[in-house]
């Protein structure tokens, strides 16, 4: 089981932090998130993706993680030569991350 | 006013128009928002102006007035957008004239600066977020602009203005401005301005918010995405918004498009940073009303910092990119012989930066992530960086070169060369912006 069995995730950009939204597509799954998708998973799951902090944000009324990635993209967005610049296929990334049997 | 419906007409300068037409034609629309400046589009857009004095504004301008100056005028929706980029005095008075053309005298169009704050910036030499302080750039530096608020715009609305163009503004501004100007807001109602900014946030990005960038087939699906509607957002004089969009139109807003949105480019939700107010959305709560119909309330505020977000732009050396792809047995490893032999090659050359991808093996995710199978195909890209343009084309055309002198079977190669504009931030005094707005009224054709 992965994280894109009960989740969806969008990623945005603003200079070199990059954020994924990981929200549950039932609200009953949140609890779930919140054990299970934490700060440490997420950053050894994204490794060298990563050269900065994750932190990791709660939102229980959307059912919703925020996680800010810093100097994830390379410099920026304005100056970066990486193909996806944004990081905008971060959050499909995200969306591989395992999860521990229902 | 009770009420108010604001629609999205573009949520970036290349968007669709067609959506924004059918907005205006039957969204019976108060206000009608384009947002059509990223980054570094002011930059661009600088550089125009740099060469002609009468450019310098969103390259869609006119393709966009001409389709909906019409139906907003009959419907008495005014329009709001920053596609004046560098130049919006210019911008207004195109949109003048084509109003006079289209038969509209009388038309009110309002140029809103102040957002260029180069001359601020060289006096103040703020400190930039890349390190080193403004004046370390010289005369490299294209622009500066600052992200404001709604002041500016708030004034060409109570001008009577039927269109107002301004240059960089924060994006939820261009939804926020017309909210406060209809319902009256005081500028301390810190919580009314961050659910305003809560509702421009959820529309700026127009199609996002109906299903676009959303689907995943099997596990988020989304009807008729060719045919993509955009955004209105029905908000109460209290700032809670219900976000819909025109019946007969593709996508789907659900609980899950808004809350996607709601956390788009978003970091301390309870922190987001605006020129008029910190907005807080870390109490929001969404519900379906019904088919296509969202309700969003529980968005909150505090009080604006003071100081204002400064993009920074200048010229970064040359970029050289090249690309040719690879298909069949040993693909990977001939990509990977035409890298090497392009790094032996590119080594003769004073770039400042040079990077390799194996589009289709783990250009976007990075070796560990992308681990698995080998593709039957791959492409390698080449790209560099370099204060000489010399050097930036050798890039370019030492992949072009692997045609002939590179591994087996190498096809589709393609080469780009072009100048870098880079951007950096800075923080500015709010006290340093100031707005003028300026009127044009179309003349009887």
């Amino acid at each position: 089981m992965i994280l894109r069995d009960i989740a969806h995730c969008r990623s945005g950009d603003k200079g070199d932090i990059a954020n994924i939204a990981v929200i549950a597509r039932d609200p009953a799954d949140y609890a779930r998130l919140c054990r299970e998708v934490t700060e440490a998973r997420v950053a050894a799951f994204l490794g060298e993706r990563v050269k900065g902090s994750v932190t990791r944000y709660e939102l229980p009324r959307l059912g919703a993680l925020n996680f800010v990635l810093t100097e994830a993209l390379s410099g920026g967005v304005v100056s970066s030569l990486a193909l996806d610049a944004h990081g905008k296929s971060l959050s499909s990334a995200l969306l591989a991350l395992p999860l521990e049997g229902a | 006013m009770r009420q108010v419906r604001i629609g999205a007409g573009a949520g970036y300068s290349g968007d669709r128009i067609e959506p924004a037409e059918d907005l205006a034609r039957r969204g019976a629309l108060d206000f009608l928002v384009f947002e059509c400046l990223a980054e570094r589009t002011v930059a661009q857009a600088q550089l125009r102006r740099a060469a002609d004095p009468e450019a310098g504004y969103d390259p869609f301008l006119e393709a966009r007035m001409r389709a909906v100056l019409r139906p907003c005028r009959a419907a008495g929706t005014r329009i709001v957008s920053n596609m004046g980029a560098a130049n919006p005095d210019a911008a207004a008075r195109r949109v003048a004239d084509i109003a006079a053309e289209l038969g509209l005298p009388g038309l009110r169009v309002a140029a809103v600066t102040g957002d260029d704050v180069l001359d601020a910036c060289r006096e103040a030499d703020p400190a930039l977020d890349r390190g080193g302080r403004f004046g370390d750039l010289g005369a490299r530096v294209i622009s500066a602009n600052a992200y404001v608020g709604v002041a500016g715009l708030l004034r060409a609305l109570e001008q009577g203005a039927d269109v107002v163009l301004t240059g960089r503004a924060a994006d939820p501004a261009l939804f926020l401005a017309p909210l406060v100007h209809a319902f009256g807001w005081d500028m301390t109602d810190w919580d009314r301005l961050g659910h305003g900014t809560l509702a421009g946030h959820l529309l700026e990005c127009a199609g996002q918010v109906c299903g676009g960038y959303f689907a995943d087939p099997g596990f988020s699906d989304v009807p008729g995405l060719a045919d993509l509607g955009f955004p209105i957002g029905v908000v109460d004089a209290d700032g809670t918004v219900e976000i819909t969009k025109l019946p007969d139109t593709g996508g789907a807003i659900t609980p899950a498009t808004v809350k996607e949105q709601i956390l788009y480019e978003i970091h301390d939700p309870a922190r987001y940073y605006q020129p008029d107010v910190v907005a807080d959305f870390s109490g929001v709560s969404v519900e379906a009303l019904g088919p296509d119909r969202v309700r969003v309330t529980g968005g909150a505020g505090h009080p604006r910092t003071g100081t204002l977000k400064t993009s920074v732009s200048f010229h970064d050396g040359y970029i050289g990119e090249g690309q040719i792809s690879y298909a069949g047995p040993g693909a990977v490893a001939r990509a990977r012989l035409a890298q090497e032999v392009l790094e032996t090659r590119l080594a003769r050359q004073a770039l400042r930066e040079l990077r390799f991808d194996l589009i289709g093996m783990d250009a976007l995710h990075g070796p560990r992530l992308s681990a698995g199978p080998e593709p039957h195909e791959v492409r390698l890209r080449a790209i560099g960086r370099a204060d000489d343009i010399g050097a930036a084309e050798a890039v370019a055309n030492e992949v072009e070169a692997l045609y002939t002198n590179g591994p087996a079977g190498g096809g589709g190669a393609w080469k780009s060369v072009r100048p870098a504009v880079s951007l950096c931030s800075a923080l500015l005094d709010a006290r340093l912006v100031r707005p003028e707005v300026t009127i044009y009224e179309a003349p009887a054709a």
